[in-house]
């Protein structure tokens, strides 16, 4: 059940289709075009109680045709991307561009901007496996975690493995291309007490296959993270540290990306407007955006403008140094565009780092959180509510778990209280922090 | 709206199968691929969308845009097993491969023959129409026009306003071989008005919005961009004024509508067919027993007309259906699809969605709500003595394992001595499904089903649903502000 995918020739293949789609576009009286296009194969398999629960193989393509007539503009997509297809596409995003209204700020990115060098980011690595042996390793993952003794259910472990291509090009000349791969394994687990049912899972995600933690790690992982959330209790209501998990710290930077970013702070839909050169975090930490990283989970040379991408520092000494912006969100602040139309592409800190078990120390009493559930996030204020399970500290040592509790605060707070980022790196997605300890927020349980 | 009709078959297999070269034959074919050996059972679940998008910022609608979408999605069933395959292109070639590899889930047993097409038919709980082509380009815009003035002109604090058209023509046809063949025509449109104020240094948002399955022309006749304009300033006008929420466990009273959203998360998931099946719900092996308080009624009902949630037939061509899940306090019921219906001897109940054709079916809520009780929603308020009040909710979590369930509330006063007092900021409510709904002491007489907003999120598919229910108290549930 395996599907080859030869990603030169699909790229070329895109390339020709993006070339049509812009030549018909300007045939029919379009005065600036830009056209994206993409294609993933993937396979993935669920297994459940030692036995195949899935077989999925997926096939996605698509085209998306912008075009600008004059100052106005007009956009139209397409999960098919043959022929007949395309003059559709670019048919309908001309018509759309009779009605919309005159947008002085609509259009390409500067043709000067457009990136010219596009070396080999080592983003690409396919993975020839059959369908038996992603199976095979499916269940090795669950077989691990389940043999863990306590374990009593299982949600399934799953593999995925899948590669693509997307192409860009747009009426500048501008034509470019980039592959790359996603293979991640999974595992979720169920164990039980008298209380009731906990689970929790754990997964790893890379570029490169080679580079997947091994089925055994990921299922016994998964095994004692979930048993180490039975016989939780209820935090008591109070004023406290918080420690957050590396993957969920992540969440925390996040945050603050979305609110630096340009399509926010236009439409003052931020908390931090007007605040570049502002200090927001403490002195010792800066954030860095490293596009062009060799093997980055989100490595690209170019953005979705087709502007070429460099490093960024958004936070400098703890400051704010840098807002992200694409072309338009620039063009509407009267700036420049960092080359981030497209969103961050693989944040770093630069701190000094501290073992997770000196963060623990540090703290007389509070809570590590290691899941957090909800939407309680305002961007344009900077509220912040959601709900956690985790762990009670006391004396710089775990207790014992927690669940069914809240944490609140102000990002502008939190992010001025944080006291330490860890060394406990987690490196599956494209922003890279340890835990973060931030003092002073508001815990609610019992 | 209950006649039985050919009509939404005879325009779906015109849209999605002529045009390919496919018949009835066609389909039997493609069937016979996806019934290898050891198959018990296969549908294919044919699709076309065409989606819509205009989106005004700085008082003038500066984008709009356009989506087709479309394929035909291949699954074969051996017991607990699913293989999927899918593909965007609706041939007789591509019928082949994708049944091929689907069947290829089994290696060994015996070939099953499907059924001949069996008679069949739902009542319509929608008409069958293209909502895109309700109103014109410039009546569209016209709409979203008005809606900025109307709140531009409610309050001089408002800075910026977005307003949003959205429109769905979606036609599916499923074939199956248990001798299903039944297709829906399903419009979707919404409209959405989200403005930012500011005074005195304090920005805030709010937002109102809605729609269901009809013509964009109904949104007009609604007047939604007066309503929802005029709604989304005053909810941010409120939130200008809140002072930070409490912490800490105290009574909690829902208001009606969309809070049901607490329904979703506290007892919809845990009781969708699949988590039961697998014993990995809060909810499992609980059937028949008390799960709620004497007095709450919570159905899910896909048969409610024009309803953003509601579906003529399900994504494996059952029949939308009113399945009642909790009795009087008593859990009788869970949401299924044939897959995990089959597997736990139970009857479907019309519940299998599916994103798109690219995407594998499984058990969903369509409009969940609980039915009235008697209690006068200004009783329930005076009743509190210090709690919240939470009248409107941006969006919730559920883990169905622990029970635990969260929802971020986007509009909330103060109770205090039984009367309402300052607006709250938004604060996250958190509790445990089963003990949550134990906690229910009031039930209003207040019924309501909320605007038509809702998107649930599944293992990555997303689907539109309804929620509803009367204004609620609940004695005790824990609410994440920040004044400890």
């Amino acid at each position: 059940m395996t599907q080859a995918f030869d990603a030169a020739a699909q790229q070329t293949l895109l390339e020709s289709r993006v070339a049509v789609a812009l030549e018909q576009a300007r045939t029919l009286g379009a005065d600036a075009c830009e056209v994206g296009a993409s294609v993933d194969q993937g396979t993935g398999v669920n297994v459940r109680m030692g036995d195949v629960e899935s077989v999925e193989l997926s096939r996605d393509q698509g085209i998306a045709v912008t075009v600008y007539v004059g100052k106005r503009k007009g956009s139209a997509s397409s999960s098919d991307a043959g022929e007949a297809s395309i003059r559709a596409v670019v048919e309908k995003a001309i018509d759309i561009a009779r009605y919309t209204g005159e947008d002085p700020y609509a259009g390409l990115a500067d043709a000067e901007l457009m990136a010219t060098e596009f070396p080999d980011l080592k983003v690409h690595h396919s993975w020839s496996l059959t369908t038996d042996e992603a199976i095979e390793l499916a269940l090795a993952c669950e077989n691990a975690g389940r043999e863990v003794e306590g374990i009593a259910n299982s949600d399934g472990a799953g593999l995925s493995t899948g590669e693509g291509v997307r192409v860009y090009g747009n009426s500048h000349g501008f034509l470019a291309g980039q592959r790359g791969s996603r293979h991640s394994l999974s595992c979720m687990l169920i164990a039980r007490d008298e209380q009731g049912m906990q689970r929790d899972y754990d997964y790893s995600s890379e570029r490169d296959p080679a580079k997947l933690s091994s089925p055994q790690t990921i299922g016994r992982s998964a095994a004692e993270r979930t048993l180490r959330r039975l016989g939780a209790r209820r935090p008591e209501t109070g004023r406290l540290p918080v420690l957050f998990a590396p993957e969920l710290a992540s969440g925390l930077v996040g945050h603050f990306l979305n609110a630096i970013a340009g399509g926010a702070l236009y439409r003052e839909a931020s908390f931090l407007c007007d605040s570049l050169g502002k200090p927001l975090f403490p002195e010792w930490f800066t954030l860095q955006e490293k596009p062009r990283q060799i093997g980055g989970m989100a490595s690209s040379s170019f953005d979705s403008d087709g502007v070429y991408t460099r490093d960024n520092v958004f936070v400098d000494s703890g400051r704010i140094a840098s807002y992200m912006l694409s072309a338009y969100s620039a063009r509407r602040l009267n700036m420049t565009t960092t080359g981030n139309a497209g969103g961050a592409r693989n944040l770093r800190i630069e701190a000094p780092l501290t073992a997770q078990a000196d963060l623990l120390a540090q703290i007389e009493r509070g809570v590590l959180v290691t899941e957090l559930m909800g939407q309680g996030v305002n961007g344009v204020t900077g509220d912040y509510s959601r709900g956690a399970a985790g762990f009670w500290v006391e004396n710089g040592k775990i207790q014992y778990p927690i669940e069914e509790f809240t944490v609140a605060g102000n990002l502008n707070a939190m992010f001025a209280n944080l006291i330490g980022v860890g060394d406990d790196i987690d490196t599956r997605g494209s922003i890279h922090t340890g835990s973060w300890l931030i003092d002073d927020m508001t815990v609610a349980g019992s | 709206m209950t006649q039985s009709k050919q009509a939404p078959l005879d325009e779906a297999t015109a849209i999605l199968l002529t045009p390919g070269g496919l018949d009835a034959a066609a389909l039997d074919t493609g069937l016979d691929h996806a019934m290898g050996a050891g198959i018990d059972y296969a549908d294919l679940y044919f699709q076309r969308s065409w989606h819509e998008s205009w989106v005004l910022e700085d008082g003038e609608v500066k984008d709009a845009s356009y989506n087709i979408d479309g394929g035909v999605g291949v699954r074969a069933l051996a017991g607990e097993k699913t293989g999927f395959a899918y593909s965007n292109q609706i041939t007789p070639g591509a019928l082949a491969d994708t049944g091929r590899t689907a069947s290829g889930i089994a290696r060994s047993g015996s070939r099953l023959t499907s059924q001949p097409v069996r008679a069949g038919g739902a009542p319509l709980r929608y008409a069958g129409v293209d909502p895109l082509s309700g109103l014109s380009a410039e009546d569209k815009i016209a709409l979203l026009k008005q809606a900025d003035r109307i709140a531009r002109k409610a309050d001089p604090s408002v800075s910026q306003v977005t307003a949003s058209l959205t429109g769905v023509h979606e036609v599916v046809l499923v074939r199956a071989s248990d001798g299903t063949l039944a297709a829906d025509i399903r419009p979707l449109v919404r409209f959405n008005v989200s403005v930012i104020v500011a005074k005195n240094g304090r920005r805030e948002r709010g937002s109102a919005g809605g729609g269901g399955r009809y013509a964009m022309s109904r949104l007009r006749d609604d007047n939604v961009a007066e309503r929802f304009a005029k709604e989304a300033v005053r909810q941010a006008l409120v939130n200008l004024e809140a002072v930070d929420a409490p912490a800490g466990q105290m009574p909690v009273v829902l208001g009606s509508g969309w809070p049901g959203i607490l329904l979703h998360e506290a007892v919809g998931h845990g009781l969708e067919g699949d988590f039961n099946r697998k014993q990995s719900s809060a909810f499992a092996g609980r059937m028949g027993q008390r799960v709620a308080s004497p007095g709450v009624t919570v159905v899910d009902d896909a048969t409610l007309a024009d309803r953003r949630g509601s579906m003529t037939i399900d994504d494996e061509g059952t029949p939308g259906a009113y399945t009642p899940l909790i009795e009087d306090g008593i859990l009788v019921g869970y949401m299924q699809d044939k897959l995990n219906a089959r597997l736990m001897n139970m009857a479907p109940t019309g519940n299998a969605r599916r994103e798109s054709f690219a995407h594998m079916p499984m058990p969903r809520m369509t409009n969940t709500y609980m039915l009235a009780g008697q209690d006068d929603p200004e009783d329930i308020i005076k009743s509190v003595k210090r709690g919240l009040y939470a009248v409107s909710f941006g969006g919730g979590q559920v883990d169905i394992t622990s029970g635990k369930f969260v929802f971020s509330a986007s509009e909330a006063y103060m109770i205090e001595d039984g009367r309402i007092t300052a607006p709250v900021k938004g604060a996250t409510l958190i509790g445990n499904g089963p003990e949550a709904m134990g906690r229910v002491s009031m039930i209003g007489h207040d019924m309501a089903l909320d605007t038509g907003v809702g998107v649930c999120g599944k293992e990555g598919q997303g689907v539109p649903v309804g929620v509803g229910q009367p204004t609620l108290k609940l004695d005790e549930l824990t609410v994440g502000g920040t004044q400890s």
